[in-house]
């Protein structure tokens, strides 16, 4: 578990980095902790909240966010995924005709095209991640990207719609989004996992997924929520020899109070923390190599909110070496 | 929502009067292994046949039942893997995972008007995109398929796994959406004949752009895609009418599943919220993963505290080496007061609950993770009564 992470230093000189997950293993708060940490090493940074849940925003108790990036913190900023607004905003930069007359119909069809046509949605939110990184007006691009299957389905959006369309306007877009998103030095994928069976397993087959359906590399796999070791070996076999009824029984008239429950919880925690280290040790073995692992600790005191994303962030920052 | 005189509401109760349970909640929450359990409960002790239908492309259900792999056509749990739990089964148990291609490739078999336009359309390239990669076109198969099944009579209960969505109960809406994209004007005005279309004064800038844009082949495609597609409508725009009603029939009940950490629940809640908005039933909460009741214990928190003050007195009286035990004694006193703390957010949480269905049930944290029948059995028997 304690191997030393081999993270190149180059994780903030990205442009781009998709931090996706499984549901409810922290995504976002290490999306809001990446960006934070990204700003403290001087870049401008831009976190968007691709599932447009108002969580990125909660991270830095932001208020309601909007498509338009608003600054919630020194050098972060944070925008809410919109596909509509993308298509807007993309029609209003490459098509200089005048709009009047049918973007009116075409909002109300939208939904329509999207629920029918493939990839729409998909590619106006990678395509506005992408104009983001071109524009440069921001240094860094971190996308709380939606949880793991849809990520594929993004990233290989371009490669779709370039299998689709062979000539026109989008197919020379589309060229250069996926000469983007696959170069490793620019654009990476961070997949957050916590050490359970099914995360760790999601993680595996989703890292797998990334190298054969699309162009994009993993440059880091954060494992969120990880509980400390309790104990040595050595303590192990004090501890087990404390739970032994006379002993425990011992322990209990010189406290003047029952000691069972906190034994007990004590060999739950130790229980908890085996389950988990033992998927750590799976994911660590079947995942490439080159891939460093960062772990973040369970955080008994809180949940949600800048708080949190503080101390997450300064968690990142010791894996890290920063 | 008044429980029948003498009998507690509960899940065991709640799954013996439905016909179709859909577990749904967000992500991470254990929401296939509590789905599998319902069914594997209600398979017991009410018997008949029962089928737990998973949507979730990821192998959970079959991880969570020790099986080797689950397709997308029904499989029967073998009864020797409950012997082997050592339980006689009053009924069967099945299983099945949603392919969303195969879905789709059968809902085009069942209506195509006739074997050239099935083909035209599975020949596609759009259909082949839509079909499979396209995300939202899972949700539409998912409700398609629970409709197929159910409406083949061969099962008592099916208890469905929705696929992991943020976006509350967007699965729902699917076959209303795929209602009205049917029907809708911009279907009709891209299937129109390209002549008459053409010469719509009001559209002409929209094909124009379409064509600097898109290029003319994929126009093209899309505009064969949508008239081959346009043939299903009656079929499609039926079943998909056919689909809601049943979601909001009395023999449709819904299960919210979550756990008791804030983010999960403050959605879990939003579900709730949603489903009685649209008069669904809502009929029980499952809370999954919560710590034991021995964690809120305030004599027992009062105790760590001693014990982590006072860890080198006790380590002394237990005749032992201080130097060695004491600071065991801290840890297993901390590790108390930080788990503590967490098990009395959850129960904060709990008792926030906002819109509490007539049945809260919980589940404990298990220590392993469930992959096999037994374990599955274990945490049925935690939710059943």
């Amino acid at each position: 578990m304690s191997a030393p992470p081999e993270v190149p230093s180059s994780l903030f000189d990205h442009q781009l980095l998709f931090v996706t997950g499984k549901g409810g293993v922290g995504k976002t708060t290490i999306a809001a902790a990446l960006a934070q940490l990204g700003a403290q090493q001087g870049k401008r940074v831009l976190a968007c909240d691709i599932d447009a849940t108002g969580g990125l925003g909660a991270m830095f108790e932001a208020g309601p966010i909007g498509f338009v990036p608003s600054v919630v913190a020194p050098g972060v900023s944070v925008m809410s995924m919109d596909t509509e607004a993308s298509l807007r905003e993309y029609l209003k930069v490459n098509l200089r005709v005048p709009l009047v007359g049918w973007i009116g119909p075409l909002a109300k069809t939208f939904d329509f095209v999207a629920t029918a046509a493939p990839g729409v949605r998909e590619i106006l939110t990678v395509g506005k991640l992408c104009y983001e990184v071109r524009e440069r007006h921001f240094d860094l691009v971190v996308a709380d990207a939606p949880a793991s299957g849809h990520v594929v389905g993004q990233l290989g959006a371009p490669q779709a719609i370039n299998d689709l369309v062979k000539v026109g306007q989008i197919r020379s877009q589309t060229d250069w989004m996926i000469e983007l998103l696959s170069d490793p030095a620019r654009t990476g994928v961070i997949p957050v996992t916590t050490p359970e069976e099914m995360p760790v397993t999601e993680t595996l087959e989703l890292t797998e997924r990334i190298a054969r359906e699309t162009s994009a590399s993993v440059v880091a796999v954060v494992v969120n929520r990880v509980l400390p070791e309790l104990f040595s070996t050595r303590e192990e076999e004090v501890f087990e020899a404390l739970r032994s009824p006379a002993v425990a029984a011992s322990i209990s008239v010189a406290l003047g109070g029952e000691v069972a429950p906190v034994l007990e919880a004590a060999r739950l925690a130790v229980n908890l923390r085996r389950a988990g280290a033992s998927d750590l040790r799976r994911l660590h073995e079947q995942l490439e190599a080159s891939v460093p692992l960062l772990l973040v600790p369970y955080l008994f005191t809180r949940v949600g909110g800048l708080r949190s994303t503080r101390q997450v962030a300064s968690a990142l920052a010791d894996e890290l070496d920063l | 929502m008044s429980a029948l005189a003498g009998a507690r509401a509960s899940l065991d109760r709640l799954l013996a009067s439905k016909e179709i349970a859909i577990a749904c909640g967000p992500g991470g929450v254990g929401k296939t292994t509590v789905a599998a359990a319902a069914a594997a409960m209600a398979a017991c002790h009410h018997g008949g046949r029962v089928l737990v239908l998973t949507v979730d492309p990821a192998r959970r259900l079959a991880d969570a039942l020790g099986l080797p792999g689950i397709g997308n056509a029904e499989y029967r749990v073998p009864p020797e893997l409950f012997k082997e739990a050592g339980i006689t089964p009053r009924g069967e148990l099945w299983a099945a995972q949603l392919d969303t291609r195969a879905g789709w490739d059968a809902l085009v078999e069942r209506h195509a008007p006739d074997p050239t336009t099935r083909r035209e359309i599975l020949e596609n390239p759009l259909y082949r995109n839509i079909s499979s990669r396209f995300v939202q076109s899972h949700d539409y198969i998912a409700m398609e398929r629970l409709f197929e099944i159910h409406s083949t009579g061969d099962y008592d209960l099916i208890v469905v796994d929705t696929p992991p969505s943020r976006h509350a109960l967007d699965f729902l809406d699917a076959p209303q959406r795929m209602a009205e994209f049917f029907s809708s004007r911009l279907l009709r005005w891209l299937t129109a004949p390209a002549r008459s279309r053409m010469i719509t004064l009001a559209s002409r800038p929209f094909q124009q752009v379409a064509e600097r844009v898109l290029g003319t082949q994929f126009l093209t495609d899309i505009e064969q895609f949508f008239v081959l597609f346009r043939s299903m409508q009656a079929g499609f725009v039926e079943r998909a009418e056919a689909v809601v009603r049943l979601l909001g029939e009395r023999r449709t009940t819904f299960l919210v599943v979550s756990t008791l950490e804030s983010l999960p629940l403050s959605e879990a809640e939003a579900f709730s919220e949603e489903l009685s908005r649209r008069d669904l039933h809502l009929g029980a909460v499952v809370l999954n993963r919560t710590l034991p009741a021995y964690l809120r214990d305030p004599d027992a928190l009062a105790t760590a505290r001693a014990l982590e003050e006072r860890a080198e007195e006790v380590a002394a009286r237990l005749e032992t080496d201080p130097a060695v035990t004491a600071p065991v004694l801290r840890e297993v006193a901390e590790s108390f007061i930080n788990f503590s703390l967490v098990a009395r957010r959850e129960a904060e949480q709990r008792a926030e609950l906002a819109q509490a269905p007539e049945v809260v049930t919980t589940a404990p944290v298990f220590e392993h993770d469930i992959a096999s029948l037994p374990g599955l059995l274990a945490l049925g028997e935690t939710i059943w009564t």
